[in-house]
């Protein structure tokens, strides 16, 4: 057998002759298409940051032209000296509202994705757990919380729940559609060479959910912290191992209002660097094969 | 060979049925003998694969008889889908090496079987590489490597060119009987292509849809090799002209 492919003889079809024809149009073409690239590439970086950057300097220019008091709305800069000045108290807040979103976020997936596996290898047990499931998804975290606080002693475990709650479904539902996506002639594949069980997860139903499964990692790691937060705002009273919620609730009653924009500012790039961790960490495990992780060349 | 190989496996008044009354099989008969390579010609829906799923175990019939000549034929058989159904997560090398894999074998054990697999469909040098960086064929050809690393006595083939270009297929064509020649493999290959079934067969199995039956079974008794030369034989024409009627008389049947 020869060794040329035959994809190889359909890349030596185009004869040089037609090449040349082309060449003028071509050149203008990849011309155009490099620039585009290139501005492109620019865009995504500068876009965000100009945005950024204007929406701040208009802020400052509306609270000094307005001459409006802090009390009412701080200036950037005094957002700014806050957070430094108060960096103690918001760092300390920020520890405890981190650590409940990171252990929520563990508990959840392992939890969703080991419901999820458990379900593809029981149709009886999901039968029977899916309900809940849906349920607890349904019920908004704010009317069971004040539930969740009565029956749990501490604090913590109670936010903690709240934020388990809220962010392990996108886990279970994801990893369950993945696990059960994987295509149907691999399955047949599988079951002529009479793969046991555990072969079909290890080799063909987990691979298979993976992209699944981080799509759901990624809306579960913004819930954990959105549950973390608003859980805090239905437990109420602070005390010590108070969140960043509980100190936005204080510094309201106090009217200092530069400490809640600093402590929502905290949580707001608390939400992007999770998001953009698990993306690159979605990224990294994907870039070798998916679509989704893989830049297609024009 | 022909009538004279030893048989393999025997199907007898198959039946299948699925649901109340889609009849995809209705008595299908056919003896396989071993280095048979056995083209199912027919329209679709005339139960091709579904007999190629009968056949790996994938499905029971309904009624009929299936027998095969020793336990083991049965075990281990190989098989290529129409799309080329690769893991898009693993390397061609361990795409090749799947099922042995299943068969509980660790890959050190294994690697000569999967390199030569892999040489034999011409794909040396691209064990690393992943489906998604091949085309059409190239996958294809993983497929087909990794129906053929168990050494298996049977393949199973479900219009496994259907989606590729001519000259593509008219290659792989040439490399398949190549390869089915080396194995000492027998094959059951499920095509529409007049020219296809004639070109690789000594068999060639007309089939008409509803019901899925056997209309006619013509031999095509060139010797192997077959190569271009053959492709461009009056033989070779004649032996497609005779397996057209045979397929106009199946569409004919029925209206379309
Ligand atoms: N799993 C199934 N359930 C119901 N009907 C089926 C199933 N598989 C095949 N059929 C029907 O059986 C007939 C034969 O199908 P198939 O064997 O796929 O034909 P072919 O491969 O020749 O195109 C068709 O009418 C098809 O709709
Ligand atoms: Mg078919």
């Amino acid at each position: 057998m020869t060794q040329t492919t035959l994809d190889e003889v359909s890349a030596q079809a185009t004869t040089p002759d037609t090449m040349k024809a082309h060449a003028d149009t071509v050149d203008a073409e990849e011309f155009a298409r490099a620039r585009k690239q290139r501005l492109d590439k620019i865009g995504t970086w500068a876009m965000p940051v100009i945005v950024v950057v204007l929406t701040v300097f208009a802020w400052d220019q509306i609270v000094r032209i307005n001459e409006i008091p802090h009390y009412i709305l701080p200036g950037p800069g005094r957002v700014f000296e806050t957070l430094i000045n108060d960096w103690s108290v918001l760092f300390n807040a920020w520890t405890i509202t981190m650590a409940i979103t990171i252990m929520a976020l563990l508990v959840a997936v392992l939890g969703g994705a080991g419901l999820a596996i458990l379900f593809t290898q029981s149709r009886l047990t999901e039968m029977a757990l899916y309900p809940y499931a849906v349920i607890l998804q349904v019920t908004p975290i704010v009317s069971i919380a004040p539930l969740i606080f009565i029956y749990v002693e501490s604090k913590l475990v109670g936010l903690l729940i709240c934020a388990w709650l809220v962010a392990f479904f996108p886990v279970l539902s994801n990893t369950t559609l993945g696990l059960n996506s994987a295509d149907h002639n691999l399955r047949d594949l599988f079951s002529i060479y009479k793969a046991s069980r555990w072969q079909r997860l290890r080799y063909l139903q987990l691979p298979s959910a993976l992209p699944y499964f981080l799509g759901g990692l990624r809306i579960a790691g913004g819930l954990a912290l959105i549950g973390a937060v608003v859980s805090e705002y239905v437990a109420g009273t602070g005390g010590i191992g108070s969140g960043l919620a509980f100190t936005i609730l204080e510094a309201g009653y106090r009217l200092n209002i530069p400490r809640m924009f600093a402590a929502l500012f905290l949580i707001a790039v608390t939400g992007v660097v999770i998001y953009a961790i698990l993306s690159v960490i979605s990224h990294l495990l994907l870039r070798k094969w998916h679509e989704s992780a893989i830049k297609r060349e024009q | 060979m022909g009538d004279t190989g030893t048989p393999l496996l025997s199907l007898t008044g198959i039946d299948k049925v699925f649901g109340r009354d889609i009849v995809a099989l209705s008595n299908f008969s056919l003896d396989v003998r071993e280095g048979d390579f056995i083209s199912l010609l027919g329209p679709s829906g005339c139960g091709k694969s579904t007999c190629l799923r009968l056949i790996a175990g994938l499905m029971q019939p309904t009624s009929g008889k299936m027998r095969w000549s020793s336990p083991e034929a049965s075990e281990g058989l190989g098989v290529v889908f129409q799309e080329p159904t690769l893991m898009p997560w693993a390397t061609v090398e361990d795409n090749v090496f799947l099922p042995l894999r299943l068969m509980g074998k660790s890959k050190s054990s294994v690697l000569d079987d999967i390199y030569s697999s892999l040489a034999m469909v011409g794909l040396e040098g691209f064990e690393g590489a992943y489906p998604r960086a091949l085309s059409g064929g190239m996958k294809m050809r993983v497929s087909i490597a990794r129906a053929m690393v168990t050494k298996p006595k049977l393949i199973l083939m479900d219009e496994p060119f259907a989606a590729l270009d001519e000259i593509t297929r008219f290659k792989l064509n040439n490399d398949l009987l190549t390869m089915q020649a080396q194995l000492g493999c027998t094959v059951i290959f499920v095509t529409h292509s007049v020219f296809e079934s004639v070109f690789l067969s000594n068999r060639v199995v007309v089939m008409a849809a509803r019901p899925g039956r056997v209309i006619e079974e013509l031999a095509v008794n060139a010797p192997y090799p077959r190569d271009e030369v053959f492709r461009t034989s009056a033989d070779y024409a004649a032996h497609c002209r005779a397996a057209s009627e045979a397929l106009k008389a199946a569409m004919g049947d029925v209206p379309h």
